[in-house]
């Protein structure tokens, strides 16, 4: 240690530091620099609002797309948020701790799972079930949206628990004290209480469900569609990239590019409403 | 201990790459169409043991990449698995290899036997909507296709002529995964290379022709592709002795072995 000295130790973790950001400006640099010029040539009206995606026949409309990831998004927060939350409470409150600490881990190994055995599952059970029940091609927004809310679980879960056990106890128990009974307590005063570090967790879901892109090339169907109900079959803006990539060359390959730059757009859109989001309510508690 | 044992092997590692460089072989690349990739690695493999002295790469990336990289150089040789080679192709010097048929598949559960063109045309259009226009029962026709880009789906819908897919078509990015989606749908219909038939599905005949290897070498179906091997400028030393040997009957036996048809 005494070699490098006191200095020479944070120049390193400096350096350290400043990679990661400075890989994600490379990262952008080079998406922007092969995407953007496509853009201007395209006209960004008819790239962004048109449904026409044919690509041998020059056509780049990624309306459906955008579509697309914005509802299996959705329709990913909408089966994992609850499920996500309710079982955060559930073993925050209701489980003895020693029993938590074993569940807690098993449900963060969730996360673990590649997301292509999500996918293979999803294509093996979940869609059969789909078309027997519903109808359609079983490979669908639906099935997108359940295997992306169930990939989610992990971090709501793992994120709710730990700013739900950031509570004082003392607050519990003053609620306690004053005769409501534990689900009042929870609602009333816990869930008020952790109320930003549940929404980061739904928000860091959602970043995960937007930018998943295996699982849901396999499950989605992947037709250019706008979809009129859940059972329809739906292409993500990260299935377009990576479903047409290895094939592409010219003008294609730089409308792929394209792509990544709006779903880097769209991403950045929702993070800074997440943060606003949370930053209000920091400022009110 | 440790430092000597990390400097060992990046001693070790240097060496092994200075060493597999520096043999003096003769390389050649192939890269291109991910549909005769595997035939390719085969056959390379079986031209190096009888030709020690030559190395053989083989790459994948897609037809347009096997124009691309023949064009510039990346690769001695490109592969292609295109009905009609495109304008960048025209300076190449193209051999045919090997032929494989497209099947147009359905989920063994359906009855339906034969399609005509038109009915294909009008299925993948989305002008049929239901098995029962076609002579099957009343369901819903689940259209799988290929992803845009794909030697597979450009052939297809050259070949049948006038496709433009309709909208809510599923689409799947290889054979593999086309073969699963019908096997696991009553209703579906999709298309993929003739080798890659097993008992999951059923190919149709198309205008009362089966897609089988004696049908598709009297030229009697119709939904065939050639592949192309492309090469810059004239055929000579190792590449064309490659070529030939790919085209001997010793080489075209192992494509015809391994489910894609010879030649001639």
């Amino acid at each position: 240690m005494k070699l490098i000295g006191e200095k020479g130790v944070k120049r390193l973790l400096m350096i350290t530091a400043f990679s990661a950001i400075s890989a994600l400006l490379l990262i952008a640099l080079f998406i922007i620099n092969e995407g953007l010029p496509f853009i201007f040539k395209y006209g960004l009206k008819e790239f962004l609002f048109s449904s026409d995606w044919q690509p041998h026949l020059g056509k780049f409309g990624i309306y459906p797309m955008i579509v697309a990831s914005l509802w299996v998004t959705l329709g990913a927060m909408l089966v994992g948020a609850p499920l996500g939350v309710a079982g955060a409470l559930f073993l925050s409150e209701y489980v003895p701790k020693s029993i938590m600490n074993i569940i807690k881990p098993t449900i963060e190994l969730l996360a673990a799972i590649p997301s292509v055995v999500y996918g293979f599952i999803g294509v093996m059970v979940l869609a059969p079930i789909i078309r027997d029940n519903f109808g359609g091609p079983g490979l669908s927004l639906l099935a997108g949206s359940i295997i992306l809310g169930i990939m989610i679980l992990p971090t709501v879960i793992s994120i709710s628990i730990d700013s739900i056990l950031a509570v004082p106890r003392s607050y519990r128990e003053g609620s306690l004290a004053l005769g409501a009974t534990i689900w009042q307590t929870i609602h009333m005063v816990t869930i008020k209480a952790s109320k930003s570090g549940i929404i980061a967790s739904i928000i860091l879901g959602m970043g995960r469900a937007i930018g998943e892109t295996m699982a849901v090339i396999m499950v989605a169907g992947n037709s250019v569609n706008i979809p009129n109900s859940p059972l329809d079959s739906v292409r993500t803006l990260t299935a377009n990239i990576a479903l047409e990539m290895s094939y592409a060359t010219g003008l294609h390959r730089q409308a792929l590019f394209a792509t990544g730059v709006i779903l880097f757009i769209v991403i950045i859109i929702l993070n800074s409403i997440a943060s606003v989001a949370i930053r209000k309510r920091m400022v009110k508690k | 201990m440790l430092k000597k044992f990390l400097l060992l092997s990046f001693v070790l590692i240097v060496g092994l790459i200075v060493w597999s460089c520096g043999k003096g072989k003769t390389s050649i690349t192939l890269a291109g169409s991910t549909a005769f990739q595997p035939f390719a690695e085969k056959l390379a493999d079986q031209y190096m043991t009888s030709h020690p002295e030559i190395a053989i790469t083989v790459q994948g990336g897609g037809s347009a990449v096997g124009i691309q990289s023949a064009n510039s150089g990346a690769a001695q040789i490109g592969m292609a698995d295109l009905v009609k080679l495109p304008e960048e192709a025209k300076d190449l010097t193209a051999t045919v290899v090997a032929q494989d048929g497209i099947a147009i598949v359905v989920n063994p559960q359906n009855k339906i036997t034969n399609l005509t063109t038109d009915q294909v045309r009008d299925i993948f259009n989305g002008k049929i909507n239901n098995w029962k226009e076609v002579g099957g029962v009343d369901a819903q026709i689940t259209v799988v296709s290929r992803e845009a880009g794909s030697g597979t789906r450009s052939s297809f819908e050259q070949i049948v002529g006038n496709i433009i897919l309709k909208k809510d078509a599923l689409i799947q990015d290889s054979n593999g995964t086309i073969r699963e989606t019908v096997a696991n749908d009553a209703n579906s219909v999709g298309y993929l290379s003739h080798g890659l038939i097993n008992e999951k599905i059923k190919p149709l005949k198309v205008d009362d022709q089966e897609c089988t290897s004696e049908s598709i070498v009297a030229g009697k179906y119709k939904l065939v592709r050639p592949i192309f091997l492309l090469v810059k400028g004239s055929l000579e030393g190792e590449i064309k002795n490659f070529i030939d040997f790919i085209l001997s009957s010793e080489g075209q036996q192992t494509i015809n072995s391994l489910g894609l048809l010879p030649a001639k």
